[in-house]
């Protein structure tokens, strides 16, 4: 892969990281800081601020995790790599070295 | 026959162990070369169905047979006593099956299964391996002992897991070699950042598995009546029992099994009980109505700690510490990455931390129902009964400390304030406080005996690797023979789990706070160092050596100060949240002393450019 292409690969990788990661900090940081505020939010007898902690939070970890997958592997068909046969032999390869 | 008797006997045991395993080992390593032979014959992507099909039959079989001793004892045929010794050998003996059943030939197999697990499966065991005995013994109790604030357990455990599929999983798996110490020798070019970085994650994992040792201990002295001391020998055996015999591969899948159990065992009660008290039998939804139960009931009571209401108990500042150091620190555990190298590609290595997170949410979905439940049934079962008709299972107890009556105004009534109990008893309480069956008691047994295990077993590995992967064989001796390499790893495996065990039976702290602090020890040495490592390229080995000194001097001398002295505390943060102090430091550390020359060599470089490729 050339260099160029490999730098545009790295890029939008971190700019998809730096995304999710700002998502991430809101909804764990930003709901605990404002958790006293949002517990007079009552929605189905849950005050928010609690369910946010409790079970909210979590699922979105999950849904940032499987975008990020996703996404990931759309990016790695794009740049032509599937990266199951290449890497595996390269990976057993250094092991080999190694332990020679 | 003393306790020091069944002492011996177990001492005898693992000698016998030690000594067939011995044997084992020259039947299966006649030369080093014959491993690199079988390994190069193996096709990569052929993972055996056959194999996984029979380990969840035989699993199967096993919790039918419990479900059966279960019946038998509603009816009076078994007694209560031989029930649980018969499940408790059960257990143990599945997993000592799956592990022989699945032992390890070669070395890609022992330290990382042969790099042929696909991603469910390594997501249910990095899901076995990752809940411990802080998550399925100790987390609800302390939700129910401090409410909003235990909620920060819950999002640091759960959160850390973005930081790892994002910054850390896949670049260690496109890496690809045996454990994240390779990965800082090779990144950082020298023995000693890689002795550092071994004896930082024999810390972490020894701090790790004392909790998982007192766990045990805990559920031993209360379903099978032996005291605290004993069921940590006990504990210990059966830890030593599974993880000694196969290494990475058996691990896995012994993981994979343990998953299922503890599951389940959470499952069960919690459900059993949301189906009595409110008719639905999905406790993570009807918890609500239990909530509200316990404001009206604590106001009534006049009690002014809210369960809701956050920050009563701690500061906003520790909250949010604790959560940061939990989540850098489930990013940089030596015994989760390991798990990445057992995946075929960085794909899947991506993939198994979406599946892992969700197995880890069914159970953490739970636990605030779990607490909340708990929490209902003691104010409605035991507050306001005189004390002398408190039940039998609290008394055993009571012998240990670990429930207070403080009987203030001498009125012979149970009240709130009177009432002290360790959070660590209230998952393994709950099915006797809430009168349950007894052979559900016995499921949550298994269950916290399946966490603890799993997560035993894994830490073992890792010090195990460390001494005799990193240390011994890179640095001291690197034409060790492989047979010496897995004696070695044996003997620190031995040798920790012995001194886990002589730790535990101090009882520090409850089983979250052990835990945590092993956390804040690896967010504020191993986390930054890997990252920075990956993502910026002008890192060297001696900034990355200074910053994982001065992380590990930081975190550990504000933990024992404040630890020993609690009036001692910067903005109210505790010991267990020490790690805040040592994160930044490590990070500024690092970077400050890595531009100062010399840049880092080309092999460095070229390692990371390869790192961050498809």
């Amino acid at each position: 892969m050339s260099k160029s292409k490999a730098e545009e690969y790295w890029r939008r990788n971190i700019r998809l990281i730096v995304i999710l990661l700002v998502i991430w900090f809101l909804i764990s940081y930003g709901a605990a800081l404002i958790a006293p505020v949002l517990n007079n939010i009552v929605i189905l007898g849950f005050p928010i601020g609690f369910w946010m902690a409790s079970q909210g939070s979590l699922i979105g970890f999950v849904l940032l995790i499987y975008v990020y997958a996703k996404q990931m592997n759309k990016m790695d068909d794009e740049f032509h790599v599937s990266d199951t046969d290449v890497k595996l032999t390269k990976a057993e390869e250094k092991v080999k070295i190694r332990k020679n | 026959m003393g306790s020091r008797g069944i002492l011996l006997i177990f001492l005898l045991l693992i000698a016998i162990y030690v000594w067939r395993a011995g044997q084992l080992d020259h039947q299966y390593y006649p030369k080093p070369e014959n491993g690199n032979n079988n390994n190069l014959n193996e096709t990569p992507k052929s993972v055996n169905l056959w194999r996984i099909g029979l380990i969840l039959l035989c699993f199967a079989l096993g919790f039918g047979s419990l479900m059966m001793l279960g019946s038998l004892e509603t009816v009076h045929i078994l007694p209560k006593k031989t029930s649980e010794w018969i499940l408790f050998a059960v257990t143990i003996g599945l997993y000592a099956f799956v592990g022989l059943n699945s032992r390890a030939h070669t070395l890609d197999n022992y330290f990382v299964a042969g790099r042929r697990i696909p991603a469910f499966f390594n997501g249910m065991a990095i899901a076995g391996d990752w809940m411990s005995a802080a998550s399925f013994i100790s987390m609800a109790g302390t939700l129910w002992l401090l409410g909003y604030e235990g909620l920060a357990y819950i999002v640091g455990w759960t959160g850390g897991y973005v930081l790892m599929s994002m910054l850390i999983a896949p670049y260690l798996r496109k890496f690809g070699q045996f454990t994240i110490l390779d990965f800082i020798t090779a990144r950082y070019n020298g023995n000693l950042a890689c002795i550092i970085a071994a004896l930082i994650s024999v810390i972490t994992s020894f701090t790790y598995i004392t909790a998982q040792v007192a766990g045990v201990g805990i559920i031993m002295s209360h379903f099978w009546d032996v005291n605290y001391y004993l069921g940590v020998f006990i504990g210990l055996g059966s830890v030593l029992f599974c993880s000694l015999l196969g290494g990475m591969r058996a691990i896995t899948w012994i993981q994979v099994v343990q998953c299922i159990a503890l599951l389940t065992a959470y499952f069960v009660p919690v459900t059993m009980l949301s189906w009595r008290e409110t008719g639905v039998p999905f406790p993570q939804l009807m918890y609500v109505s239990t909530l509200e139960n316990i404001v009206q009931f604590k106001t009534t009571l006049g009690i002014s700690e809210g369960y809701i209401t956050p920050f009563n108990n701690w500061n906003v500042w520790n909250f949010i510490a604790l959560m940061l150091c939990l989540m850098c620190g489930t990013a940089g555990m030596p015994h989760i990455l390991v798990r990445f190298y057992t995946v075929p590609t960085a794909s899947d290595a991506r993939h198994s931390t979406g599946w892992a997170l969700f197995f880890i949410l069914l159970l953490y979905l739970t636990a605030s129902a779990y607490a909340a439940f708990s929490s209902w049934e003691v104010l409605k079962n035991v507050i306001g009964k005189p004390i002398k008709a408190v039940p039998a299972w609290a008394s055993t107890w009571a012998q240990l400390d670990l429930i207070k009556f403080d009987d203030k105004n001498r009125d012979g009534l149970l009240q709130f304030n009177k009432l002290s109990i360790d959070p660590d008893l209230i998952v393994v309480s709950k099915p006797d406080i809430a009168q349950l069956p007894l052979s559900i008691g016995a499921l949550v047994a298994a269950g916290g005996l399946a966490t603890a295990l799993s997560t035993a077993d894994c830490l073992l590995l890792v010090i195990a690797s460390a001494f005799a992967h990193d240390i011994y064989s890179h640095i001291i001796n690197p034409r060790a023979s492989l047979r010496n390499h897995f004696l070695l790893g044996q003997i620190a495996i031995l040798i920790a789990a012995v001194l886990a065990s002589l730790t535990a039976l101090r009882r520090l702290a409850i089983v979250v706070q052990l835990v945590a602090w092993a956390f804040s020890l690896a967010a504020s040495t191993l986390f930054p160092v890997l990252v920075l490592g990956i993502f910026w390229k002008r890192t060297n080995g001696t900034g990355a050596i200074a910053g994982m000194l001065t992380g590990l001097i930081m975190t550990l001398s504000y933990m024992i100060i404040n630890f020993a002295y609690p009036t001692f505390n910067i903005l109210g943060i505790q010991h267990v949240a020490a790690g805040i102090f040592g994160i930044p430091a490590n990070f500024l550390v690092t970077i400050l002393i890595s531009k100062l020359p010399p840049p880092p060599s080309q092999d460095e470089i070229d390692l990371v450019e390869g790192l961050r490729q498809p």
